[in-house]
């Protein structure tokens, strides 16, 4: 149990990290008190999403996911006048690799989630201001007895 | 209360937590993830189907330019509907409103802000630079439209931070940056349009070398690129703003933070 056990957090530990912090995120949105301090939660959630897929995208002895597109141009044009006459086979030898480059596709998912968190912490701040000129708290517990007080007066 | 929601978190991290043996290992290029013909075809083919190196930026603006538009259109909704939200009962006319609380003489003093003022004239006008930069350097090097527009929206807020809001909005006023913002998304429908017009599907970009005879499909593909990401960076940096200026000033505009 001790050995595989350290091995699994070892060899995943990426995947621990984002789930602890999506713990504490979950945590903060279900038992505070506060609005903002359910946004801050919201917040540490979505950073463990993004943390999430972007280490999954990454790939050992790979570097970010922009082509080295000179220095490649430059190699075949020299390895080029080494072998005249086999431009296909030279094309082959210098194709891309797929292990030398980090997997782009987790990073685009994650720069437009980043944008979309932007957005709803916006829209979200707008509404806990509207919240607080109309109740003047932003205390879940206290909003909550203003709404009952109110309902009990009409 | 505190227990209930504990437990609820204890239970759904402890369910991810014992499926983590599935999981791939940390670095493993041949993960479900990693290995997918999807990811492979984006890290193999980008250079030959656009000529771009960098591939976040190909599969962000061109193979799901789909996402991407509609995502600046999410940007957009959520600057309007923050406009929205905090305007509504909010139409007390102006001579009806209580005064803004005046801050204290010492905080509107002049002279106080020399070294922010100082600071802000030389820092503001590189930020704007650096993030055209970033904007037009997406293709060769970490950058793009979302990243370069939030720079641009930032040194507009950095100016409303340090002059006061009042100064930075007659800058870019309101009737100003909400038309930035739909110039943007319009800029990057056009794209798709102009797709549409010449006879291929929205936002396939390689028929647009028919209008530039010079360049071939995968340079239209490029260039196409470029005009988009300025879309997006247009409606970000006006959304950025539009966001911190009405959060600021709890969307009347004026007086500020």
């Amino acid at each position: 149990m001790g050995e595989t056990f350290k091995a699994n957090v070892i060899d995943h530990f990426n995947f621990w990290v984002a789930v602890v912090l999506m713990m504490i995120g979950l945590y903060a949105m279900i038992t505070k008190n506060n609005l903002i301090k359910k946004l801050i939660g919201m917040s540490i959630f979505q950073t463990a999403i993004i943390l999430f897929y972007v280490s999954a995208g990454v790939k050992d002895g790979a570097t970010i996911p922009i082509l080295e597109h000179h220095a490649a141009e430059t190699e075949q044009v020299e390895a080029g006048e080494h072998v005249e006459g086999h431009p296909v086979a030279n094309h082959e030898a210098h194709a891309i690799n797929p292990d030398d480059y980090s997997n782009p596709l987790p990073h685009v998912l994650m720069l437009t989630a980043i944008v979309v968190g932007v957005a709803t912490l916006g829209v979200a701040l707008a509404v806990t201001q509207v919240i607080y000129k109309n109740y003047g708290t932003l205390e879940e517990d206290e909003i909550l007895a203003k709404i009952k007080a109110a309902e009990n007066d009409g | 209360m505190k227990w209930v929601g504990l437990i609820a978190v204890l239970f759904t991290g402890g369910l991810l937590l014992s499926a983590m043996d599935d999981f791939p290992n940390w670095g493993d290029a041949h993960s479900p993830a990693n290995a997918s013909p999807v990811s492979q075809y984006f890290i193999e083919k980008t250079i030959e189907d656009s000529g771009v190196p960098n591939m976040v930026t190909a599969v962000l603006a061109d193979y799901r330019s789909y996402d991407t538009m509609f995502e600046t259109v999410v940007v957009l909704i959520a600057g309007i509907a923050i406009m929205a939200i905090l305007r509504v009962g909010n139409q007390i006319p102006r001579g009806a409103r209580p005064a803004p609380v005046s801050a204290p003489a010492s905080v509107n003093d002049d002279h106080q802000d020399i070294i922010i003022g100082t600071t802000c004239r030389l820092l503001i006008p590189v930020l704007q630079l650096f993030a055209f930069y970033v904007i037009a350097h997406g293709h060769h090097s970490p950058g793009g439209g979302f990243q370069g527009g939030v720079v641009l929206g930032t040194s507009f807020i950095l100016a409303a931070i340090a002059k006061g809001l009042d100064p930075a909005l007659e800058r870019l006023p309101e009737t100003r940056y909400v038309k930035i913002a739909f110039v943007g998304v319009v800029i990057y429908s056009a794209f798709g349009v102009a797709c549409l017009l010449l006879g291929e599907n929205f936002l396939d970009y390689g028929v647009l070398s028919v209008l530039l005879p010079t360049i071939d499909a995968a340079e239209a593909r490029s260039h196409s690129m470029l005009g988009v990401e300025v879309g997006v960076a247009f409606t970000v940096s006006a959304i950025m703003f539009a966001i911190y200026a009405n959060l600021a000033s709890k969307g009347e505009l004026e007086g500020g933070l």
